[in-house]
Order: structure tokens, then sequence, then C-alpha cells
């Protein structure tokens, strides 16, 4: 049971740009020269209910490390920690309505018992007309361990490919292709977190 | 308010407390509210951490609003001490986590290219800070009280004076981008932002209280204001679609 009531939502408005974007606190790089894991650049970009690209957007990613570890106290597993990779991402979007990461591909992080989940970003959407942010999950749609994932398995078979993101190079680092569409066709399987 | 508006059913948390993303008073929910149920999930290793404790980068002038232009001058306007606590439903204090605000200067204006009313600049103004919470899950930030300001919202549309937050806490459950208002203010009444949320209980979590404990003599106005975020006991899952 709850004892106070927890604060409500509002909208991050138009104008948080020079303060969440400001360049020592945008993070569109979590790798450094010596981060493990294979390298991979994920791009896409945010669009409303008629398509249109939403320019004053902010996403935020968190991930494991290429072992499948946290950076965070409540991760208490034996995968080797990485102090340098905080797993942590925030992107403003273009013009275009485009946002960018460059990071690694997260390793697998368990779910109970033995069950692993297969490698995946949580993602989380802000933006003007958004009252309160919206949480989902990019999973890798070249990866064979989705096939038995337990948060992806929540998901109407229908709307499972708005979580995954397609490999559109082959390149170094792998360029991976996310959309997240808010509303309509295709909008993204958003989960109640 | 008393504008009647379209209430959407798509909401994420407890429907008591947070604003559905649907709210057509406020124009801009409508071409980005999702439609579609939002799917219950089993909270995994993935959202009962999150970025909040890796993340500590912050200098003691950042909290300082007034002066953290760097020009070497002071902002205009009445300086206000803001203070509280961020803490857990179960009033747990949450220490070290990071707090980012922002805000319109005095007169109202944001320092954004996308904000050209015609109230002034303030060059000695940002209308950003920064802070953590320290071990009592305190934080507090010296500032100018904001300007109220229009927006094209509906037809002489004023938002309340506020000051936005955004708060991470400890995990992918408690993270909380909100805004902040002041006590006694007229325009709550017609602001289909604070009044998206559902309860007056909700709103009422949203406004400061005047403290005159916290203010300090010849200098600055205080105000006091608490957050409560989200932990996995507050949150209802099922596996599958649709159960809200």
């Amino acid at each position: 049971m709850s004892v106070l009531t927890l604060t409500s939502s509002q909208t991050v408005g138009p104008f948080f740009s020079p303060c969440l974007l400001r360049p020592d606190a945008c993070r569109n790089v979590l790798v450094e020269p010596g981060t493990s894991g294979e390298r991979i650049r994920i791009e896409g970009c945010v669009l409303d209910g008629g398509g249109v690209p939403i320019d004053d957007a902010m996403v935020e990613i968190w991930q494991a490390n290429a072992h499948g570890r946290y950076n965070h106290p409540a991760d208490q597993g034996t995968a080797p920690l990485e102090p340098a990779f905080t797993g942590f991402g925030r992107s403003g979007t273009d013009e275009n309505g485009c946002y960018w990461f460059e990071t690694i591909k997260p390793g697998r992080v368990p779910f109970k018992g033995e069950q692993m989940q297969a490698p995946h970003i949580c993602v989380t959407v802000f933006s003007r007309g958004l009252l309160n942010h919206v949480v989902t999950r990019l999973y890798f749609a070249d990866e064979p361990s989705n096939i038995d994932d337990p948060v992806l398995q929540c998901v109407p078979q229908s709307r499972r490919a708005t979580l995954l993101a397609r490999r559109e190079s082959e390149g170094e680092p792998a360029v991976y292709r996310f959309d997240i569409v808010l509303q309509g066709e295709n909008e993204t399987a958003f989960f109640n977190l | 308010m008393d504008t009647i508006t379209t209430i959407g059913t798509i909401i994420r948390g407890d429907r008591e407390i947070f604003p559905p993303y649907l709210y057509e008073a406020y124009q801009s929910t409508r071409r980005r509210a999702p439609q579609l149920p939002l799917i219950g999930v089993p909270l995994t290793i993935s959202e009962l951490t999150g970025p909040g404790p890796a993340i500590s980068s912050v200098t003691p002038e950042d909290a300082d609003l007034t002066r953290n232009a760097g020009t070497g001058g002071e902002a205009i306007g009445q300086r206000i001490i803001v203070t509280g606590r961020v803490l857990d439903e179960h009033g747990n204090p949450i220490p070290n986590t990071l707090l980012e605000i922002w805000q319109a200067n005095a007169s109202g204006r944001y320092l954004h290219r996308r904000d050209q009313w015609p109230g002034p600049l303030d060059p000695n103004f940002l209308g950003m800070g920064r802070c953590l919470t320290n071990d009592d899950g305190v934080y507090r930030f010296l500032t100018i009280r904001p300007g109220a300001y229009p927006w094209k919202n509906h037809p002489n549309a004023w938002r309340p004076a506020h000051i936005h937050f955004s708060v991470f806490g400890p995990s992918m459950l408690s993270r909380l981008v909100t805004q902040m208002y002041f006590p006694d203010d007229p325009l709550h009444q017609i602001d289909p932002i604070m009044n998206s949320a559902p309860t007056e209980k909700a709103r009422q979590g949203l406004i400061a209280a005047y403290a005159h404990d916290v203010t300090e003599p010849e200098w600055a106005l205080g105000y006091r204001w608490d957050i409560v975020l989200r932990g996995p006991d507050a949150t209802y899952f099922e596996p599958g679609e649709g159960k809200q």
C-alpha cells in the first residue's frame, strides 16, 4: 500500500532543450575506446499520429553492458561490470525528428531462474504533448533469442514488429533503425510501467 | 476548469495520479497521445534498475540559477529558495539522485529560440539548474520566481508560473518529468496542463507550499515541495495487453 501520494507527471513542454540537452547533459555516445562489445549505431525518428516527424522530442535509453550487467547497485549478477559504461543515453530529435546513439549491443540479462532475456534496450520518449513519458523496449530483429523473450511475448504478435530494430548496414558500427510512432498506423507498443 | 474536454483512457501508472495521454484541451496531445492499450509486462532487472545512480556530475554553482549564467551579474526577479525532499511512496528518502530544472525568467520568457513573445530576456538568467539530493533526500535551488506567460493553445491562454523538474530516482519506474506550481495562483483554474492531472489530490501534489522557515531574512522567500517517486510496489502489472 502506498503511504504517500505519488507526484503526478506533466509534459516536458517545448522549452527543455537548453537544460536537458545542453552539451554535458546530452549523451548520444555511450562508448569509449575501451568499451567491450559489438559497436552499433541506433538511428530513428519519432513520429506523430499524422506521420509528421517530431522535432522537439527527447529519447533516453538504458541498457546493460556487453556482458549483460547493469551499472546499478540492484544488479547483483556476476557478469563483469565496466564502470566507465553507464548504459545511459539521451538524445534530442533534430528537424527531421531523428535521434541517434552510438553504443554497444547489450548482453542478455536474467529473467527468472535460469531463463534469460533477449538483448534489449529500454527506451523512454518525452515531448511536448506527452503528459507522461512513453516507455518501450528496442529489440534486435536479427536476434534469434527474441523467440522466447518473456517481455516480448507479452506484446500481441501483430504489434511485436514495432519493437524490432532492423539492421541497415553491415559496416562498423552496424546501424540499426528504430522508429518510434506515438500514434496511429504502426503505433509503437508502449508499456504500462 | 470549466471547459469540457475529451479525456482519453490510455494512462501509464496510477490513474488517480497520472494524466491520460489524450487530454484534448491541451491541443498538443491530440496527435501525440498513444491510442492503443499499453502493454502490461513483468518487472525485470531492466526495469528495477535505471540510470539514476550512475549520473552524478554536478557542481554547487549549478543549483544557483540567480548566478549560474556566468556573467558575473545576478538575475532580476523575486529571489526564491525552492527546497524539498525526494521520497519513495513509503516516505523513504532517495539520496544522491539528479534533479534538473528549467523555467522562464521573471517576465515569463524562456531563453529558447522558439519562445518569441515580447517578454524581455534577462542576460543574467539562463533558467536552468541541477543538483543532487543529499543523504536525507533533500534538494535545494536558489532561483527567481518565474513569470506567467502566454501560449497559443487557445485564445488568451496563459500558463501559471511553474518550474519544470526532471528527476531520475533509483529505477526505470521512478523516472519523472513534471512541473511545480506556486500556491494561490488564479491561473491554475484555466491551465489545461495542470488540470490534466486527474484528481484534486494529484493536482495539489504539484503545488509548492510557502515555507516561512525556509525564507531567509533580507534575502529570499522560501518554498517547499516534496517529490514522491514510484517504486516497484506502486506498479500493478498483469501479463497481457490492456490490463490497466
